[in-house]
C-alpha cells in the first residue's frame, strides 16, 4: 500500500489518487527504462534532426513514457571513492539534501521522509538495485512508496584532474489529484533545482568541510 | 552592535543589530577598526544593483582585530587582519586557479539560482553586497563574521597603520588587476576612464607595470589633480572631446589599452547616457555604459580593454562591431583579491606604493550616512571615506564640504 502520510484529512483522497496512477503505471515504461533513455543521447530523432550527443533529459522533451526525468551533474574536487562513500552512507544524505527530513536504512531498503509543501510529508521506500563501489548507486521505489520513482547516481573521473563528476538522475511518475499536485510540486517543479542545490551542498561539504551560509548567527533570530 | 544598514535608494542608517556569531567551523569574528565606502557601495546606494534587502549591512572594505575563532580557523585572537571582499574557500577548482571571485563554494546554494539564470553561473560570495553574491553581512559595522577565515584574511605586520593597508581589501588589488588585465608592454599608452579610487590605483599600477604614458579621464578637477600627481596626463571630458583628444595624444594610433574604472553609472552629456539613465530609472535592468562604449571606440586595433567598473545586467548599444572588427581583447571581473594581496602588501612595506593619498575623510561609524551622502554628491572633494568605529565623536572640521 502506499505510504502517503499527510498530516491532514487529505489522506483518503490521496490514496484514491494514488491507486489510479499506480494502476495506470503498470502498463507503461519502467523507471529504469526511462532512466536509461534519459541518460543516453536524445532519441528524439526525426528526418531533419538525427540524435545528438547531449543527455536525453536536456532535450526539449522532458517526459519519457509516464516518467518525468530530471538530473544534474556537478564536479567535485575529490577522489571518486570519497564522493561515492559520502553518498553510499545513505543515513548522511539529510546533511546536504534540503527536503529530506530523515533517512533510515535497513539492509538494502531505505526509508525516506521528505518534507513537502503545505505541511505534509511524503514517505518513500527504495531498494538499492545496483551498487558498484566508486562508480554507481541505483535505487527503485518499492510498493510501499508514495511515489513511483527510480534514481541513479554515477561517479566518473573528471577530466584534467578536476576530481569527480557526479551525475544524479531521478525518474518518477508525476502523481495526479490534489495531493498528487503537491507531490508533483515537490518532485516536478523543483527537482532539477533541488537536485542542483543538493549536489552543490555535497560539493561544499566535501571540498570545504562546511556548507556556506550568510547567516550571522547560529539560530535565526 | 552598531552597523550601517541599507533601506532603499539613498536611504542608509546606522542601526543596532545582533552581534555576529561563529556559525561554521572555519569562521572568525573580527572587531572592525577601519572600513571604507567604495564606489561599488554607491551602486547599491543608488539602487541600481539588484538583490538587496531592507536591513542588509553594507561594507566590503574592512580590517580589524580577531576576537573569536571557529575550531578550523587558522587565525588567533588579537591578530590584526585585512579581509578581502571576495569570500573564497581556497579549495575548489577556481580557487586553486587563483580565480577567487569565481569560488564555487562561498555563495550559499539557495542564493545561486538567480545568478545561474542571469549570468549562466553563480559567482563567489561577497561581503556587504547583493544577495546575488550571497547577501553576507558587511563590515561597515562594529563586528563582522568572516567565513573561510583560514584563506582570506592576511595578518598585518607590526608597525603598519590601518590606513596603509586597509585598501588591500579591495581597491588596491582592483586597480592592480585592472592594469594587469591590460597586458602592458613597456612604453604602452594606457587610457583610464574614472579617477575615483579604483581609477587612481589603476593609474599608479599601470605606471608601475611599465606604461609609458597614462591618460586619465574624469570631470572633477580635484580628482584629475590627484591623477596628475601620480604622473598621468589628464582629460576633462567637460572641456574636451575625449575620442579626438585620445587619438591626437597617441599619434593617431589610439591607446594600446583602456581601462573602464567608471562602471554602470557613468556621467556625461551624450545621448546614449540619457537612454541608459531613463532605463535604470524605470528599472528595466539596463546598465549605464557611456564610459565603456567610449573606451571601446578609443582603443587601438588589436588593443586591450580592461573593465574593473561594475555592471550588473544588460548593456544597450554596445559597440560589438568595434570590438569584433578591431580584434580587441576584453578582460574583467570582480577582483581576485587573495591572488594579489601578499605581493601588494610587500610593495606597500617597501614604499613602492602609497595608499593614503586619496583618503579625504575619516569619520566615525555613526557618521556613515553622511559619508555616503557626500561621497555620492560631492565627489570632487570626497575622494575616499574611511569609517573608524573607534572614533566616537564626529570630526566637525571634516564634516562640512
Ligand atoms: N572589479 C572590482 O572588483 C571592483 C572593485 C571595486 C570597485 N569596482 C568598481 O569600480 C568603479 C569605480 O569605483 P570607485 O570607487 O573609483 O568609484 P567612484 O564613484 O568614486 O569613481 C568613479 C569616477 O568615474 C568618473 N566618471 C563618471 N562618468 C565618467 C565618464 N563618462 N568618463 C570618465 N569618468 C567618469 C566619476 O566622476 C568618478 O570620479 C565602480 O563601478 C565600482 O563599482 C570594481
Ligand atoms: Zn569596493
Ligand atoms: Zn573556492
Amino acid at each position: 500500500m502506499n505510504r502517503l502520510t499527510p498530516n491532514r484529512r487529505q489522506l483518503a483522497r490521496g490514496i484514491a489518487d494514488n491507486r489510479t496512477y499506480l494502476l495506470v503505471s503498470l502498463a507503461a515504461l519502467t523507471g529504469a527504462g526511462a532512466l536509461a533513455l534519459a541518460l543516453n543521447q536524445s532519441r528524439q530523432a526525426n528526418d531533419q534532426h538525427p540524435p545528438d550527443d547531449a543527455p536525453g533529459r536536456t532535450g526539449r522533451r522532458s517526459r519519457f513514457g509516464r516518467f518525468a526525468v530530471s538530473g544534474r551533474t556537478v564536479t567535485i574536487n575529490r577522489p571518486r571513492q570519497d564522493v561515492y562513500d559520502a553518498w553510499r552512507d545513505m543515513s548522511r544524505l539529510p546533511h546536504f539534501m534540503e527536503n529530506v527530513e530523515s533517512v533510515t536504512v535497513q539492509g538494502d531498503l531505505t526509508r525516506w521522509t521528505i518534507r513537502g509543501p503545505a505541511d505534509f510529508d511524503v514517505e518513500l521506500e527504495t531498494r538499492i538495485v545496483s551498487d558498484r563501489p566508486g562508480e554507481e548507486i541505483a535505487w527503485r521505489s518499492t510498493e510501499n512508496s508514495a511515489v513511483e520513482t527510480s534514481g541513479k547516481v554515477m561517479f566518473r573521473d573528471a577530466p584534467a584532474g578536476r576530481g569527480t563528476e557526479v551525475e544524479a538522475v531521478i525518474a518518477y511518475v508525476p502523481p495526479a489529484g490534489r495531493i498528487g499536485q503537491m507531490i508533483a510540486k515537490l518532485f516536478q517543479a523543483e527537482p532539477s533545482i533541488q537536485g542542483r542545490r543538493d549536489l552543490k551542498r555535497l560539493k561544499m561539504l566535501l571540498e570545504t568541510g562546511e556548507i556556506a551560509t550568510s547567516r550571522n548567527r547560529k539560530t535565526t533570530a | 552592535m552598531r552597523a550601517l544598514t541599507w533601506h532603499g535608494k539613498h536611504d542608509v542608517r546606522v542601526d543596532t543589530v545582533p552581534d555576529p556569531e561563529i556559525v561554521n567551523p572555519r569562521d572568525a569574528i573580527i572587531e572592525i577598526t577601519s572600513t571604507a565606502i567604495c564606489g561599488s557601495d554607491l551602486h547599491l546606494y543608488d539602487g541600481v544593483i539588484p538583490g538587496l534587502m531592507g536591513g542588509d549591512i553594507l561594507g566590503h572594505e574592512f580590517m580589524g582585530r580577531v576576537v573569536e575563532t571557529g575550531p578550523d580557523s587558522s587565525l588567533e585572537k588579537g591578530q590584526r587582519v585585512v579581509v578581502p571582499f571576495t569570500i573564497s574557500c581556497g579549495s575548489c577548482f577556481f580557487c586553486k586557479n587563483h580565480q577567487f571571485s569565481a569560488c564555487d563554494n562561498s555563495n550559499p546554494v539557495e542564493k545561486q539560482d538567480i545568478t545561474e539564470n542571469l549570468y549562466g553561473h553563480a559567482m563567489s560570495g561577497l561581503f556587504g553586497y547583493s544577495h546575488l553574491t550571497g547577501g553576507y553581512p558587511g563590515g561597515q559595522a562594529e563586528y563582522v563574521r568572516v567565513p573561510f577565515s583560514d584563506v582570506g584574511p592576511i595578518v598585518v605586520p607590526e608597525g603598519m597603520e590601518d590606513d596603509d593597508v586597509l585598501f588591500l581589501s579591495d581597491i588596491l588589488p582592483t586597480g592592480w588587476m585592472a592594469a594587469e588585465n591590460c597586458d602592458i608592454k613597456e612604453g604602452d599608452i594606457v587610457a583610464v576612464w574614472g579617477c575615483g579610487p579604483v581609477g587612481l590605483f589603476a593609474i599608479q599600477s599601470a605606471l608601475l607595470q611599465g606604461a609609458g604614458r597614462v591618460i586619465a579621464i574624469d570631470h572633477y578637477p580635484h580628482r584629475l589633480e590627484l591623477a596628475r600627481n601620480l604622473g598621468a596626463d589628464v582629460i576633462d571630458f567637460t572641456r574636451t572631446h575625449v575620442l579626438e583628444a585620445l587619438m591626437e595624444m597617441s599619434g593617431g594610433h589610439g591607446p594600446d589599452a583602456v581601462i573602464d574604472a567608471v562602471g554602470m553609472e557613468a556621467h556625461g552629456f551624450a545621448p546614449d547616457r540619457w537612454l541608459d539613465v531613463a532605463k535604470q530609472t524605470v528599472g528595466v535592468g539596463a546598465d549605464g555604459g557611456h564610459a565603456l562604449r567610449q573606451a571601446l571606440m578609443a582603443v587601438r586595433k588589436g588593443g586591450r580593454v580592461s573593465i574593473p567598473g561594475v555592471y550588473g545586467g544588460f548593456l544597450d548599444k554596445f559597440p560589438l562591431g568595434a570590438l569584433m572588427e578591431k580584434g580587441v581583447q576584453v578582460r574583467s571581473g570582480q577582483t581576485h583579491v587573495q591572488h594579489y594581496i601578499n605581493d601588494l602588501l610587500k610593495r606597500i612595506e617597501e614604499g613602492e606604493i602609497d595608499t593614503t593619498f586619496l583618503i579625504s575623510h575619516r569619520l566615525s561609524l555613526e557618521d556613515a550616512p553622511l559619508g555616503y551622502r557626500n561621497f555620492h554628491d560631492n565627489q570632487n572633494d570626497w575622494t575616499k571615506v574611511v569609517l573608524k568605529p573607534g572614533l566616537t565623536a564626529p570630526q566637525p572640521s571634516e564634516v562640512e564640504a
